[in-house]
């Protein structure tokens, strides 16, 4: 509610000011208020995950929360594969330790693209934070049309004092010797299989997804092990986070053929994977992302049970080549974001937002995770018509992700 | 308390997240005793060893046995994700029933997750066979209209009267629920703080 107020006190200025300076300040900074109340807010999920752990490490009394992410893929991967980048660079920049796993691009080359992060952003945040409250004031002393909006509570500009993480140019590669600085491990896999061939004693009859996701945990457990992350070694002079990343797990390229078959010849694989990684995860400080390309996977069932095993499940539905691509509700973004499950840590709740629906975009420089709203209404000359389409389909969005449809129907109270 | 109660012998606690790691990462052949999480590494879908460690746990040693055992399984559907065969799994709770409830006269709780539209069959057998067999359910779900910020799900507490084989039907009742940072309180419909 508030955030579309918001808008409208934009868009009244508008119409007001003919100077283009003004006009371009506005865009501006819309761009840095969407930049500083919508994307932190967002990424929140992982980034403030982290950063409970970081904090808990003082407290050693207490239970760590240790983390795993959950990504399904969007149909092409390109989005998803993004914010796994995200995730990698965002350990890059705290210094923590990476672990790259993959069974298709080699991880040398994912670390090669990691977008570069923008290292003067506290200077440029305490600037965009000034000028917003400038802005914000000016624009209460002329509300005259929008009057009812003049004395509402400007909640939504109180998260800018917290930062969350960093913010990352997608245009540009993180340089070269930010990463090489660090710590990192990876695990390519045709690379795992030629290099160490199978020990005899093992049983054959193991299926070859087993057989990767053995190889991936036992490489996994041995660099929590060797390097200290299961907290056994107190001498060890500093704790670090280790951040796992794994890509398109769960893919035909890791030998499993869940995606490819409705019946798999080993259908547990994933799930018994994913339990014995939870394990190693609770025991160790470390906080791993999954991709998955969910819609592949033939049996619904698992998917069921790998939303049951880990801490945190994002969906990404990218809006190319499906019909939402052209619905006029949807013009500003190139795709939805479900929120599946959410971690609960040390508390019985967890943090629910007051919205559902979420939409994300790429710019040219930037990642976005935002609302999804009803897009300003600029013209005069709207016909109803199209407003109640918008509003039809808004009305089917939510019926998509939530169990809305069935409002008209019930009512619990 | 919980520490206090397992130092006392009072609290057997079976890790499986741990056990898991003791059995696939740990040395070989501790103390030649099998792991109760066994079916894991030899693929095997039975879980003999794990209701053999219940039998060992729960029987009473000597003079300071607790009365009434209760045998608490927190989440019976992960079995079936490591491999085991629903069948397996329903026979485990039936050789636990016979255990804990006939001759140490104690309880079982047991969690399992469900989803209406769940298209996994396998959880839905072993959810519908526990549900058949049990005393009391206790079903807890999200309100069918959708989320709301002051009221968080309802359960349903069913008492199955009807197993006793008297005329009765068994008895339902429904309270809803928000849950707060450390405590969750129950209301009945309708009642919550934001619509009074």
């Amino acid at each position: 509610m508030s955030e579309i107020c918001c808008f409208k006190g934009h868009d009244l200025k508008f119409y007001w000011t003919i100077n283009w300076v003004v006009i371009l300040l506005g865009i501006f900074l819309l761009a840095l208020t969407l930049l500083l109340f919508i994307f932190p807010k967002n990424k929140e999920n992982q980034r403030c995950v982290v950063k409970i752990q970081v904090g808990d490490l003082s407290n050693k009394k207490e239970k760590i929360p240790t983390v795993l992410v959950f990504t399904e893929e969007d149909k092409y991967g390109l989005y998803s594969n993004l914010l796994f980048k995200y995730f990698l660079a965002e350990g890059v920049v705290c210094g923590h330790e990476l672990f790259v796993a993959s069974a298709k691009e080699h991880p040398d080359n994912i670390l090669k693209e990691l977008p570069a992060p923008l290292l003067d952003d506290t200077y440029r945040n305490e600037l965009g934070e000034e000028a917003t409250a400038v802005k914000s004031e000016d624009f209460q002393d002329s509300m005259k049309i929008a009057w009812r909006y003049q004395n509402l509570p400007k909640t939504e500009a109180s998260p800018t004092s917290t930062k969350f993480g960093h913010y990352y140019d997608v245009s540009k590669t993180m340089p070269p010797e930010l990463f090489q600085s660090r710590n990192w491990h990876s695990f390519y896999l045709p690379e795992e299989l030629s290099l160490h061939p199978l020990p005899l004693h093992l049983p054959c009859k193991l299926t070859p997804a087993r057989r990767a996701y053995t190889r991936l945990l036992q490489s996994i457990q041995r660099i929590i092990y060797q390097e200290g992350f299961d907290g056994s070694d107190p001498q060890k002079k500093q704790k670090n986070i280790l951040r796992i990343g794994i890509q398109s797990l769960g893919s035909m390229l890791w030998g499993d053929d869940i995606c490819s078959s409705d019946t798999p010849e080993d259908i547990h694989s994933l799930t018994k994977f994913l339990y014995v990684l939870r394990a190693l995860l609770r025991k160790s400080l470390s906080a791993c992302i999954i991709t998955v390309p969910a819609h592949l996977i033939q049996n619904k069932a698992i998917m069921e049970r790998v939303t049951n095993l880990s801490d945190m499940v994002v969906g990404l539905e990218s809006f190319i080549g499906s019909e939402r691509e052209t619905n006029p509700l949807y013009k500003d973004y190139h795709g939805l974001v479900h929120v599946h499950q959410i971690p609960r840590l040390n508390s019985l709740i967890c943090d629910v937002s007051d919205t559902k629906d979420l939409a994300f975009r790429l710019k040219r420089k930037l990642f976005t995770i935002e609302r999804l709203h009803l897009p300003p209404d600029l013209s005069d000359t709207v016909s109803r018509t199209s407003k109640q389409d918008l509003a039809e389909s808004a009305k089917l969005l939510s019926s998509g992700c939530g169990a809305m449809a069935i409002g008209k129907k019930h009512l619990d109270f | 308390i919980l520490t206090a109660a397992k130092e006392r012998g009072q609290l057997i606690f079976l890790e499986g997240l741990k056990s898991c790691l003791d059995l696939l990462f740990g040395e070989e052949e501790q103390s030649g005793q099998p792991s109760p999480l066994q079916f894991l590494s030899e693929g095997a879908s039975d879980l003999k060893a794990l209701f053999d460690f219940v039998r060992t746990s729960l029987t009473p040693a000597g003079s300071d046995s607790w009365k009434g055992p209760v045998l608490l399984v927190d989440d019976l559907s992960v079995l079936l994700s490591l491999g085991a065969a629903p069948v397996a799994v329903l026979d485990f709770i039936h050789y636990c029933r016979v255990v804990v409830c006939s001759q140490l006269k104690g309880n079982i709780v047991v969690l399992v997750h469900s989803n209406e539209d769940s298209e996994d069959e396998e959880n839905e057998l072993v959810v519908n066979s526990l549900c058949h067999h049990s005393d009391l359910i206790l079903w807890v779900e999200g309100l069918a209209t959708g989320f709301c910020k002051d009221v968080h799900g309802q359960i349903k507490i069913i008492r199955r009267v009807s197993l006793e084989l008297t005329a009765e039907k068994d008895l339902v009742q429904v309270y809803q629920y928000k849950i707060q940072d450390k405590n969750v309180t129950f209301f009945a419909r309708g009642l919550s703080a934001a619509v009074l």
